[in-house]
């Protein structure tokens, strides 16, 4: 099947999902983005890669850390960047979701940084793009509704060869809310093609989408016994927002059941690492001892998200149709 | 000057050449430091901040960031960091390149060096030129001058005991 990310040549012209990338661009990013953190630690902390170029961000679905960090990605690039609030602008209007991006290529866009509460918004883009000769245009999708979030797949994949050097000894669990989870999924295809032996996912039967064992996951419902041994644990965000029906008691039942304390991150390898996408729920997912504890790695994610970001948009910007 | 053929060329001689031009060329010099370009120009920065007792102020530029064919030819597979663990400004920084050709390189390289901060001059040192030049670039110590076809690469390489070869391969 042909894969709308890649030219024909089979290099990265799109980010739309981790899904289906092969291992050689994974790791190309990954190399890419370790050239990347340097700069931030320099006198000027930008590289000219991305000059003249225009990078739309169109968050259709709220977002902090993921816009700002991509904002400041493409500012490191040389980039010309635009934040465009489309819940406070034309889509509210009635604008389709087409028009508004053919409005803004007219406006000579370069990239389109995409996050939207439906899954499937940045292929739909891609492949418009793509029908109406802008190919010249790329898209890099910063999250779409339960898909992928692939970025944060990476990003998270950069923490863990930072912390544990090489992915084919590790155990890898991920806890909580997966069925609402993008970042879950793209977690899943990143470790599974990057060579982790055993993933895990651990969270409430209601919360535990089917099909995690065909995409070569271990499930557990009870936490403790899903904990035992593991080098990194990927805590998720109890997504309230996402929540319809009676999915769960209550966030304090929740939290005795599924919280990581640090008796139960005692469980996990002495040197095991504590990751978090943000933003946490002190309390409902993850005890403040935890967090702001010594095994944490949640805000070096955000810093390396930065480079891994702008690896992304580099290496995307690069690619000729 | 001499112009060699490339079928002549004698790398750990050439070596031996711009080291002692490097020494006399930097004598009396003040803050001097050593920045080699990947991949052929680091492995000479190296021996030659090693063989000048400057091991503590040698770095190495990766100027793949800064390249003009960016828009063309996108970013290379194999991109590595850029390691530069002194202090810029003020210091007299010896480029170092394996082969001067286009002077593209250089360029690309001056422009990473001003983004650490701003040295009291920069020297370029090369193993050897090819000619050929698109930009104006000329380079203070060069220990042959050699003429290789267009279209082929002349290309450095470092055997594990630490010995330079020079090599025609096909660009």
């Amino acid at each position: 099947m042909l894969n709308p990310q890649l030219n024909k040549h089979g290099e990265l012209q799109h980010l739309l999902s981790i899904e289906g990338l092969p291992k050689s661009i994974l790791n190309h990013i990954l190399d890419t983005a370790s050239s990347f953190v340097g700069i931030s630690d320099r006198d000027v902390k930008k590289v000219p890669l991305m000059r003249g170029k225009s990078v739309f961000n169109l968050f259709f679905e709220n977002s902090t850390r993921t816009r700002t960090t991509f904002e400041i990605a493409a500012k490191r690039l040389s980039a010309d960047v635009i934040n465009l609030n489309i819940q406070a602008s034309s889509a509210s209007k009635g604008e389709s979701l087409l028009d508004t991006i053919d409005n803004l290529s007219a406006m000579h866009a370069d990239m389109f940084v995409v996050r939207h509460a439906q899954s499937g918004a940045p292929y739909l883009i891609a492949k418009h793009l793509q029908d109406t000769g802008q190919s010249h245009v790329h898209v890099v999708n910063a999250g779409d509704g339960r898909h992928a979030h692939p970025t944060q797949g990476l990003l998270d994949m950069y923490t863990i060869r930072h912390y544990k050097k090489d992915f084919t000894n590790l155990t890898v669990a991920i806890v909580g809310d997966i069925l609402h989870s993008r970042v879950a999924r793209s977690d899943i295809h990143a470790l599974t093609t990057l060579g982790v032996p055993e993933v895990r996912a651990i969270g409430p039967h209601t919360l535990l989408p089917g099909g995690l064992e065909q995409m070569g996951v271990r499930t557990f419902t009870n936490m403790d016994e899903g904990l035992k041994g593991v080098d990194v644990i990927i805590m998720l965000r109890l997504q309230n927002e996402r929540m319809s029906g009676a999915l769960l008691p209550s966030a304090q039942e929740y939290f005795k059941s599924y919280g990581l304390t640090p008796e139960r991150l005692a469980l996990a390898k002495p040197d095991a690492i504590v990751m978090h996408p943000g933003p946490m729920n002190r309390g409902v997912e993850i005890d403040s001892a935890v967090a702001d504890g010594p095994q944490a790695v949640i805000l070096p994610q955000v810093t390396f998200g930065i480079a891994v970001r702008m690896a992304v948009m580099s290496i995307v910007a690069g690619t000729q149709a | 000057m001499t112009l060699l053929n490339p079928q002549q060329l004698d790398a750990e001689a050439l070596y031996a050449t711009l080291l002692a031009d490097v020494r006399a060329g930097l004598a009396g010099v003040a803050d001097v430091a050593i920045v080699g370009i990947h991949s052929g120009g680091a492995w000479l920065a190296e021996r030659l901040a090693a063989d000048l007792g400057l091991t503590e102020r040698c770095g190495v530029l990766d100027v793949s960031f800064y390249r003009d064919d960016y828009a063309k030819k996108g970013l290379p597979a194999d991109v590595k960091p850029t390691r530069i663990n002194f202090d810029v400004n003020a210091a007299t920084i010896l480029l170092v390149d394996d082969v001067l050709y286009t002077g593209r390189t250089t360029r690309a390289a001056l422009n990473e060096l001003f983004d650490y901060g701003r040295p009291a001059r920069i020297m370029l040192a090369a193993l050897v030129d090819r000619g050929e030049r698109q930009l104006p670039v000329a380079a203070d110590f060069v220990a042959a001058h050699v003429r290789v076809e267009a279209g082929k690469a002349l290309v450095l390489q470092q055997s594990d005991d630490g010995k330079f070869t020079l090599t025609i391969d096909q660009a």
